[in-house]
């Protein structure tokens, strides 16, 4: 076979058939779900959950990770905080004519070493080729479905004044590291992407029954994003504590000098949880038994006024707003 | 030095005891004083700052800060994207920006991001950068040459760094600017009502305390060189305070591990080499003598205004927008009846919700 994919290798023909079974297939089989065909017949008799994502990462391999890893990780977080356990996953790819081969079987190895990490099945997929220049080297959706573990309500809607907000890990590592890649930034390779399966965290806090309120991983917009979106759903407000949010040093470092606001970078391993406070010391404890879950705090309360807003209590003790993050994300000149 | 290093020093200038105890030397004066004083932060990294590190909510009724023209992009005419435009679209030119430029709008409301899918348009994190950048092509590349002294060095050596490696297609449009001028022609202005000036760190890191003694003698009015972290910012303020309730027009400079009394006359020197002084125009304020640096005649063959025969840079003002008036102190955003509704940073009508230091921008996002 060649070593760059070529238009031919979406047409349905005899080169897209040798791609799905001499690269594909050898790499995402699944011994019970050995067909890999357009549909797939799924076992279920239980409360159901579904989510979709589509990744363009640019570049397809960052520090930490890529677009692999993260179309199985990401789907599989956002059936984990919605109180699902992933089970199924269906992936879409858009290759670019010219992509290498070679890279494309560096991306299938990761998707196969994260769905087995996440212990998820990818029963079905489809790929597309588009003319080069017309794509992103790969564009790649996933699709997930879980079973769900946690049947509580989570809506921000029934929060109440003194709820508490955890955060799972430090802000910011995948946003910095993409972007470090992308405009090859001499941020260091200390900085790697956070991405990680969220799922074992997660599943720590669905004993707590009604008393974990909320879960929601910070991804685009990162920590700022959820805190406005789920403050904009209830009547009331969020207090954030400056001085109590985990901090990764070099990342910390690294958006100060180009000017960008952790609150507001991407991340891909960290999520936020809202509980009662009595559980908030058993739910950090039982986080912090995972690496990824070691830095867990409280970083926050639910508070009365001003509802509909989230006001930070900053380091030195003053106060501010926590805006939506707002355009893109670009480097201040001085 | 380690990025955790730099981090570890930065721990102690947000230490929150000794903010506390600043805050309370802070009030202390503040019950001393027998009317409200007005202090200018001059530039757009302290507005910010200040905001984020929630300064304000800290500070007794009778100290009020306002906002100055310190923000690069919030003081360069709508023209002046317009000519950006023209180079990109007439005369096919490859143009590299800092971050915020893209974002702002020229007199058609247009902004260059619009180019970005094109490639015409590249935003660069360093000048550094310039060199390899005209190494790509063949084509003319223009670099949209904004910023005060802090920047200027930087832009400067990454324009050299390209003609020593013999670069002949990277132009400069430059529309640098410098501070003191500024800072006098505010002062021109006799309803000014300015009590003291918290003056630019970074800047001043360049021009040094010596640049700013025409605040004591022909103003009379002090002014403290800043740093930009929380406990900088409230000694800053402290030390303004202090001057001011007895009289004192003294510039101080209490960013020592950073400004030297004469600057970086390394950094000057190379500015000078290249650059030469003229009358900028700054985006609501006007003409300004002597307030802006172009590449002198030498580099004239580099210069992308003469090169391309740029327009003269004009500047429209949209209806009922006051961004003149904020830059000067004379108003705050909250004055203006389009802020907040019409003018958004998502949808930003004038130059100081344009850019992330813009005053209303950060009045917008930071509240309080």
């Amino acid at each position: 076979m060649e070593d760059r994919i070529r238009l031919e290798h979406g047409s349905g023909g005899v080169l897209s058939r040798e791609l799905i079974e001499q690269v594909i297939y050898p790499v995402l089989k699944n011994a019970a779900y050995p067909s890999l065909t357009d549909g797939t017949d799924i076992r279920c008799s239980v409360s159901m959950c579904m989510s979709t994502d589509t990744y363009v990462v640019d570049p397809v391999f960052f520090p930490g990770g890529d677009i692999g890893k993260l179309a199985v990780f990401g789907t599989c977080n956002d059936l984990a905080v919605s109180g699902a356990r992933p089970e199924y996953l269906s992936l879409g790819f858009v290759l670019e004519e010219g992509f290498l081969l070679e890279e494309f079987s560096r991306v299938l190895d990761s998707i196969a070493k994260a769905a087995a990490e996440a212990a998820v099945a990818v029963v079905t997929g489809d790929t597309k080729v588009v003319p080069a220049g017309k794509g992103g080297g790969i564009y790649i959706n996933s699709t997930g479905i879980g079973v769900k573990r946690f049947t509580g309500n989570l809506d921000p809607a029934e929060f109440v004044t003194g709820d508490e907000v955890i955060l799972s890990g430090p802000l910011g590592a995948h946003g910095i590291a993409v972007l470090g890649a992308r405009e090859r930034l001499p941020v260091g390779d200390a900085i790697l992407s956070d991405c990680a399966n969220l799922y074992p965290l997660c599943e720590e806090l669905f004993s707590f029954g009604s008393a974990l309120k909320f879960m929601r991983d910070a991804t685009r917009g990162g920590l700022a994003a959820v805190l406005n979106e789920i403050v904009a759903a209830g009547s009331s407000g969020i207090l954030v504590r400056e001085a109590d949010i985990p901090v990764n040093r070099d990342v910390a470092a690294a958006a100060d000098i180009l000017g960008l606001n952790t609150l507001e970078v991407a991340n891909e391993g960290v999520f936020i949880a809202v509980v009662a406070p009595e559980i908030t010391s058993d739910a950090l404890k039982r986080l912090s038994k995972h690496a990824e879950g070691r830095s867990a705090a409280a970083i926050g309360t639910v508070v009365k006024e001003p509802a509909g807003k989230v006001i930070m209590e900053t380091r030195i003790g003053g106060r501010r707003i926590v805006d939506l993050p707002r355009g893109l994300l670009l480097p201040r000149i001085c | 030095m380690l990025l955790k290093e730099i981090m570890g020093i930065n721990d102690r200038y947000s230490d929150p005891s000794v903010a506390a105890g600043l805050v309370k030397k802070i009030e202390e004066i503040s019950d001393t004083l027998s009317r409200q004083v007005r202090l200018m932060e001059v530039c757009g990294t302290h507005t910010v700052a200040l905001r984020r590190a929630g300064i304000h909510s800290l500070l007794p009724a009778k100290v009020k800060l306002i906002s100055g023209p310190g923000c690069p992009v919030c003081v360069t005419p709508s023209g002046y994207i317009d000519n950006a435009f023209r180079l990109i679209e007439k005369h096919n030119c490859r143009v590299a920006s800092f971050g915020d430029m893209v974002k702002v709008p020229g007199s058609d409301g247009r902004t260059l991001s619009a180019h970005t899918g094109s490639g015409r348009i590249k935003v660069i994190y360093s000048p550094s950068e310039l060199s390899a950048l005209a190494a790509e092509t063949t084509e003319a590349v223009v670099f949209l040459a904004i910023g005060f002294e802090t920047t200027i060095p930087a832009a400067i050596s990454g324009f050299r760094k390209a003609l020593e490696e013999g670069r002949k297609n990277l132009f400069l449009y430059t529309a640098f600017k410098t501070v003191p001028p500024a800072l006098q022609f505010l002062l021109s202005d006799e309803s000014h009502m300015l009590d003291g000036f918290l003056l630019p760190g970074h800047v001043s890191v360049i021009i040094g305390r010596e640049a700013y003694g025409f605040l004591e003698r022909k103003n009379g009015i002090p002014g403290v060189i800043t740093g930009f972290e929380p406990i900088d910012m409230l000694i800053g303020i402290e030390t303004l305070l202090k001057l001011i309730r007895v009289g004192d027009a003294r510039v101080v400079n209490a960013y020592k591990r950073a400004v030297r009394e004469g600057g970086n006359p390394a950094a000057r020197a190379l500015m000078y080499d290249f650059l030469e002084p003229y009358a900028a125009h700054w985006r609501s304020l006007g003409i300004i003598n002597d307030s802006g640096l172009r590449l002198s005649s030498r580099y004239r063959d580099f210069d992308a205004a003469s090169v391309f025969s740029l327009a003269e840079e004009t500047d429209a003002g949209a209806p009922g927008c006051l961004c003149g008036a904020v830059i000067q102190g004379k108003v705050t955003p909250a004055d203006c009846g389009l802020f907040g509704k019409a003018c958004t940073p998502d949808r930003p009508v004038g130059p100081c919700m344009v850019s992330s230091e813009g005053t209303c921008a950060a009045y917008f996002r930071y509240g309080f």
